[in-house]
């Protein structure tokens, strides 16, 4: 089947109940999306499908048709991606880093809907990716600082 | 484990040496040496660097690190030690790792290639130092030589060797030829003064890569021709596998082959997703074996009766026995702790190729030199016939020190005849671990008529994991590691720690934990002393200080967290602060956490305060950014760390019933670093341990009742 993946059309040879993760990392080799739980628990594999962030590990690749597909690999192709990434690295952010390709996806998608967030929506956002790190303060730190970074016209939606 | 291997009388001097036979390069090696016996006679013959800093003829600056990269930091921490004594930036050194050898890479303070213990910083600080002091002086020689100039009137600086009086200057690259042949400075002088780089917070050079998905993980290596394998092992622990019926996995599109290993089943397919879903189409049947009726209720049981009896004598001061019978009032506890799992956010994934007379692995390890030897000892191969090439770690916290299911994946790949990644689910993760075992203390404390302790008396139950993982830190039948921190940082004028050895039974894997040793007693000695305090009438925080050192760095550090914290200001009603410290890893820490309860009885952890005192810090972010990931380790813990048996099995399987501290419930976390001069301690597992005391601590005052046991009841957690 044809999946339109950061800008291209790419062919996988799967059952059509093959979780997208899979497609994304094994197929493609598109290893920046990260496996963490399997079960929507962790959001380690959080990609953006159709604009919307999305757990890749129980996406069924059949489900996804024309939508296209954004990993973190594509993440800079955006202003909103590169602010969230600047800030990530002034805030220096990441510890195993396991975690933060999923946490960058979620939070994209949460500048994406949001320009401004408070506290709330950040812990409304970002509470089902899960950092064993501990990362958590400088996230909201950073995601606060890419929002403030962003230009307004360049903002949302 | 907190403290350098007792077996060895470490030397932390570098043993430099050109590596031999390198062309158009300055490749200088040198070595972390394990003991000084080795270093002696490597400088006498056969010397074996176990660390390289390379220059290349572009100027290319690497280093290979015999460390893993976790998330602590660990590549750049060496890097600024390397680029401070070079005079270049950290930015401009590449790091490799190192493959697994524990000859070669042993670490200085542990004696094998192993990261943990909160130790790499501390064994790498002089010797990557005086590396890179060398290199440097072998660069200035070679201008110098090349400028026909006295060495005394160049310089480097900024990746080039200065001549100030005739305003020239070359860069490194065009010298590594000449620098080559200079002779290596031994024991070479470390800067003095102020300097550039160490000290001072720097953007780590291993982030760019993870905020846009190219690093590489263990789980990330990628080989031509590799399949991917998806893993079960019997769901009773030391269990084995009767028989199965391979025809339903082979059935799916993707699919390529069922291994059966005797304790475990593997599929073997195209990509990850069919060899999951040809694995849950397997309906194996298992041999239980002996532990077919194990459960947690009848391990505790075995702890509580081991409290009954006395223990080998760990330590003593003063007469204890005499004090105890004198004190006014005594106090008495027993302690409680739980089995937990690590639970890293990448499962363990590993990935094998196995040929005839050979085997290549890929792996994120904390021991690839003891993984190295293991797999070759499944496969009745030499060590030399095994390659571990080691890679970023995506958390590791004590897992990654066991190799075993980097053999299973080894004795997978030998029935494969392709390289084969090896991925277990979280659920095989969270099921397979080499869990932190049940801990148990029965305490009693000695009091004067003020309420101060006079006599202290710690019985400890626990495992002997050292006896098999570190032997040095195993003393006639003591673990060093258990009993370690066992009374605190307390100047206390008698005592008596005993120990009582209570493994697991076999099948059952049991290793080290963030943390180790001193958050198993930090914990207790914490809430003892904080118990105290508090029928004593005293402010614990008062109540501490007239136990410590005067003048003690632990002092300095208690003294500062209570000004911090604001301990003074007004909190609301059913809130309190609690405290907890702790001198261990060569560190010494102090925790106020904040704790508020609803009307429900239920808590949640708004703010921590924290301070520190880790020596010299190499990187003071890197030092805040430990201690907070320790912390929300740590609270994960005290508020919801539990697995639990039942019939022979794990009972949890994924986050949803071993749930972990997730953003909206992240306290925010201030860290102070202390400044200071002494060497660096460690600051990867202090946190950790500080915080199920202070929290509990913060509860008592709120309650007026002391919790004695981990983790939470889970009616009192907040979760939203
Ligand atoms: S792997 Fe998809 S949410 Fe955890
Ligand atoms: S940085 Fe390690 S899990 Fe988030």
């Amino acid at each position: 089947m044809l999946i339109q993946v950061n800008g291209s059309k790419r062919e996988a040879d799967v059952d059509p109940d093959t979780p997208l993760l899979w497609v994304l990392r094994d197929v493609f080799g598109l290893t920046g999306t990260k496996f963490g739980c399997g079960v929507a628990m962790c959001g380690a594999c959080t990609v953006h499908v159709g604009g919307q962030p999305r757990r890749a590990c129980v996406t069924p690749v059949g489900d996804i048709g024309e939508q296209p597909i954004l990993t973190i690999e594509a993440l800079d192709g955006s202003v909103t991606g590169q602010a969230l990434q600047k800030a990530w690295l002034a805030v220096d952010v990441v510890q195993c880093g396991y975690c933060q390709s999923g946490q960058l996806m979620q939070a994209a998608a949460l500048l994406e809907a949001k320009p401004n967030p408070d506290d709330a929506d950040i812990d409304a956002a970002m509470s089902g990716n899960i950092c064993r790190c501990g990362t958590y303060g400088r996230i909201r730190t950073a995601i606060k600082q890419a929002a403030a970074d962003l230009p307004l016209p360049a903002r949302a939606p | 484990m907190n403290a350098p291997n007792p077996a060895f009388a470490p030397t932390r001097r570098a043993v430099l040496a050109i590596a031999a036979g390198v062309a158009g390069e300055l490749a200088l090696s040198f070595r972390l040496s394990g003991n000084t016996a080795m270093a002696q006679s490597a400088e006498a013959s056969s010397f074996r660097p176990n660390s390289v800093v390379r220059i290349d003829r572009d100027g290319t600056v690497t280093l290979v690190v015999p460390y893993a990269e976790m998330g602590q930091g660990s590549l750049m921490s060496v890097a600024m030690l390397v680029a401070e004594e070079l005079e270049i930036e950290p930015s401009a050194v590449k790091t490799e790792h190192a493959i697994g050898d524990n000859v070669l890479y042993a670490s200085p303070l542990l004696g094998e290639q192993i990261t943990g213990g909160s130790l790499s910083l501390r064994g790498a600080w002089k010797p990557m130092r005086q590396a890179g002091a060398a290199a440097r002086m072998m660069l200035v020689e070679a201008a110098a030589r090349g400028w026909s100039v006295p060495i005394s009137s160049c310089h480097a600086e900024a990746g080039h060797v200065l001549h100030p009086a005739s305003g020239r200057r070359v860069a490194y690259g065009t010298l590594v030829q000449v620098a080559s042949t200079v002779p290596v400075p031994q024991d070479p002088p470390l800067k003095t003064g102020t300097l550039r780089l160490i000290g001072k917070t720097l953007q780590r050079i291993d982030s760019p890569a993870k905020v846009n998905g190219s690093a590489i993980f263990g789980i990330d290596v990628r080989l031509p021709g590799m399949r991917y394998a998806s893993v079960m092992a019997c769901p009773v622990l030391g269990g084995t596998l009767r028989r199965v019926d391979q025809a339903p996995a082979l059935a799916i599109c993707g699919v390529r082959q069922v291994v059966e290993l005797p304790n475990a089943i593997a599929v073997v397919a195209d990509h990850t997703g069919a060899a999951r879903k040809g694995l849950a189409a397997l309906k194996p049947e298992w041999s239980d074996g002996a532990n077919a009726s194990l459960d947690t209720a009848g391990l505790v049981a075995t702890c509580d009766a081991a409290l009954g009896t006395q223990g080998l004598i760990a330590e003593t001061k003063g007469e204890p026995a005499r004090a105890m019978s004198a004190a006014k009032t005594t106090y008495e506890a027993d302690f409680r702790l739980p089995m937990l799992a690590h639970a890293a956010l990448e499962p363990l994934c590993c990935t094998a190729h196995v040929r005839p007379g050979s085997c290549e692995i890929w792996v994120g390890s904390q021991a690839p030199g003891r993984a190295r030897n293991e797999v070759a000892q499944a496969l009745g191969l030499p060590a030399e016939a095994v390659q571990v090439n080691n890679h970023l770690i995506g958390g590791g916290f004590g897992r990654r020190l066991q190799s075993e299911w980097i053999t299973q994946a080894a004795l997978i790949a030998r029935q494969v005849d392709a390289p084969v990644k090896v991925t277990w689910s979280r659920e095989e993760d969270m099921r397979q671990g080499s869990y932190r075992f049940h801990n148990h203390s029965r305490i009693k404390v000695g009091l004067d008529e003020r309420g101060m302790p006079v006599s202290w008396d710690h019985r400890i139950v626990g495992p002997a994991v050292m006896a098999w993982f570190l032997p040095g830190y195993f003393r006639n039948g003591i673990d060093l590691d258990v009993t370690g921190g066992a009374y605190g940082p307390y100047a206390l004028p008698n005592l008596s720690v005993d120990f009582v050895r209570n493994d697991p039974p076999s099948g059952l894997m049991v290793g080290n934990w963030r943390g180790v040793g001193d958050t198993r007693n930090g914990f207790i000695v914490e809430s003892v002393i904080d118990e105290l305090a508090h029928r004593a009438g005293r402010d614990p925080v008062d109540y501490r200080r007239a136990l410590l050192e005067p003048g003690s760095r632990m002092l300095a550090v208690l003294d500062r967290a209570a000004k911090e914290s604001g301990r003074d200001g007004a909190l609301p009603r059913n809130s309190a602060r609690g405290v907890a410290i702790l001198s261990a890893f060569g560190s010494h820490i102090a925790l106020v956490a904040q704790v508020d309860m609803n009307e429900q009885g239920r808590i949640r952890v708004p703010r921590m305060t924290c301070v520190v005192d880790c020596g010299r810090a190499v990187n003071p972010g890197i030092v805040r950014q430990q201690i907070e990931g320790g912390i929300i380790f740590g609270l994960s813990a005290a508020l919801y760390g539990k697995i639990t048996v039942r019939n022979g099995q794990v009972e949890q399987s994924n986050f949803h019933d071993y749930p972990v501290v997730r953003m909206n419930e992240a306290p925010a976390i201030e860290v102070v670093v202390m400044d200071s001069l002494e060497e660096p301690g460690g600051v990867g597992e202090p946190g950790t341990a500080v915080v199920a005391p202070a929290v509990l601590n913060a509860i008592r005052s709120i309650t007026g009742k002391r919790l004695l046991a981990l983790p939470l009841d889970p009616a009192m957690v907040q979760t939203s």
